[in-house]
């Protein structure tokens, strides 16, 4: 079997995807914290990439809205809600 | 303690409004409706069932009540018939595997992808009368002072109000209503784990062959060892009807403590040489992820208020046995308990959290809440390192001293086993007091 790369994975699923993001990073918090790299390696849809200077990127449209990067994130890094209803990911098996 | 007057509104939407339709929503608001009262069953996904996701085995006899006919009209992928439970090294694999043909008569457990049974539910519920709102994200509860603190009445989505006698969060395990009202603190990482999936579609009869299956049955390979790399959880195999459920559940404490990436864990089982032939000529359809809570019974704290009430993930209710994990069947006990619960309450006009007790009680009446009180050690003994990486070791390496015919001469096994605790990590107190340890908590 052929386990494919994340992005072609997530090329699998149906995403109806929202104009606004779902997920805000208070970089403060996250530099203050160092809980950035945490983030980056729990998230198993590779939302989050951290640059060099510890800034964390988002890519929302990826979201799987499991919450783990939530569970890990310090206190204040993250500001994480359900996409709008309707959006999001839509799983077809489940 | 009195109820004052007026306390129930006559000009409400419903009587009850379910936030979720997942399994624990669902059958709350199936059960409600048959009893008579009015239930909207709102979903945040465009479809129920679009937003859940399961590894995939469901113990089914309580679904079974709740509907007779479920294995007959319900989409289930199969019957399960086979249990392996599986120490996985490095080089090596070590399995207890169990294959019983009663387990398919009556049947036990069923594998479910959650995208295709959720909407039967739902269907089933709006049958009874349920008013379905799908593609609808409940931002909030709305709250009232009332005589006994903070009472819920209804639901906020967008600029919608809805108000109804009782409130059921059924929101998973993020839910962030119960944590909005207080009921649910964040859980401590070692009560949580993600679950990392693919379904991998291959032909049924390939499916068949290589794990040994007739017709219908199906096969629930549970894996502790190298497929996390020593994290705890586990990995898992199930076989659907034609695609198979693969996927690694990590325990967030452990994952973050030797800081390893999620992805690198899962592609690493996905790769293992002895799990990837199972896989081999399947194809990945579709890659999904959910957070577990794992905490068991410690981690169920209040599950109604006033007005409100918590189910299924919502709650915290999953059990993690070592050898069955359980989720699905916890919902449908909780959705049952609750629906009677309300029941109850509505009957007597008193939607106080009082007059929510039934829902508990109900709860831990219940065979799923029994088991919940049996298996209340299990969780921290699954925290024990050692069950992740020496124990497998120490089995193999036993087995490779039995088994490796080297033109040595033989030894005695007892002889062959000291040598091989010898070399490893575990010591022989270990195994007494883990041994005494995992007899008390499974």
């Amino acid at each position: 079997m052929n386990p494919l790369s994340i992005p072609q994975r997530l090329a699998k699923n149906r995403f109806v995807l929202d104009d606004q993001s779902h997920i805000e990073v208070n970089q403060q918090v996250v530099k203050a914290t160092g809980c950035g790299k945490t983030i980056v390696d729990c998230c198993p849809a590779h939302v989050y990439t951290q640059e060099p200077d510890g800034t964390l990127l988002v890519e929302y449209a990826a979201c799987l809205e499991c919450g783990t990067c939530l569970a890990v994130a310090a206190p204040g890094a993250l500001k994480w809600h359900y996409p709008r209803g309707g959006f999001g990911i839509q799983y077809r098996e489940g | 303690m009195t109820v004052p007057e007026g306390s129930i509104e006559a000009d409400l939407d419903f009587d009850v409004i379910v936030v979720g339709a997942g399994i624990a929503g669902a059958v709350t608001a199936y059960q409600l409706a048959r009893q008579g009262r009015s239930v909207v069953l709102i979903e945040r996904g465009e479809a129920p069932g679009s937003k859940n996701l399961s590894g995939g085995v469901l113990y089914c006899r309580g679904m079974q009540e709740v509907f007779p006919d479920f294995l007959q009209e319900a989409p289930v992928e199969r019957l399960i018939t086979r249990n392996h439970v599986n120490f996985l090294n490095v080089q090596s694999s070590i399995g207890i595997d169990y294959q019983d043909t009663r387990l398919a008569d009556p049947v036990n457990a069923v594998t479910v992808l959650r995208a295709k049974l959720d909407p039967w539910l739902a269907e089933k519920c709006e049958e009874a009368g349920v008013f379905i709102m799908a593609g609808v994200r409940v931002d909030c509860v709305l709250t009232q002072d009332g005589p006994t603190g903070r009472r819920v009445v209804g639901v906020r989505a967008g600029d919608d109000e809805l108000h109804a006698h009782v409130v059921v969060a059924a929101d998973g395990v993020n839910s962030f209503i119960a944590q909005e009202v207080g009921l649910r603190t964040k859980p401590p990482l070692n009560h949580l784990a993600t679950g990392v999936k693919c379904v991998v579609t291959m032909p049924r009869e390939s499916i068949e062959a290589r794990f040994n299956l007739t017709g219908d049955q199906g096969a629930a390979f549970a894996v502790v060892g190298d497929c996390t790399q020593g994290v705890g959880g586990g990995g898992f195999l199930y076989t659907n009807t034609d695609s198979i459920s693969v996927g690694v559940v990590l325990r967030l404490d452990d994952l973050v403590a030797k800081k390893k990436a999620a992805t690198d864990v899962f592609d690493h089982f996905l790769a293992h040489p002895l799990i990837a032939p199972y896989l081999q000529g399947g194809e990945v359809v579709e890659y999904g992820c959910h957070l577990v809570a794992e905490g068991g019974l410690d981690m169920i704290g209040q599950i109604a208020m006033d007005g409100l009430v918590v189910v299924g993930d919502a709650a915290g209710l999953t059990l993690n046995t070592g050898l069955t994990v359980r989720g699905m069947d916890l919902a449908v006990a909780s959705g049952v308990a609750a629906a009677a619960g309300i029941g109850s309450a509505l009957d007597r006009k008193d939607p106080s959290m009082l007059g929510l007790a039934g829902y508990r009680r109900a709860l831990f009446a219940s065979s799923a809440g029994k088991d919940m009180g049996t298996y209340a050690k299990a969780p921290s003994f699954l925290q024990v390192e050692r069950m992740y990486q020496d124990y497998g070791e120490l089995l193999g390496n036993v087995l490779y001293g039995v088994f490796n015919l080297n033109n040595l001469p033989r030894e005695h096994l007892v002889k062959v086993a000291f040598k091989a605790l010898k070399k490893s990590p575990v010591k022989i107190r270990h195994l007494i007091s883990d041994g005494i340890a995992g007899v008390r908590a499974l």
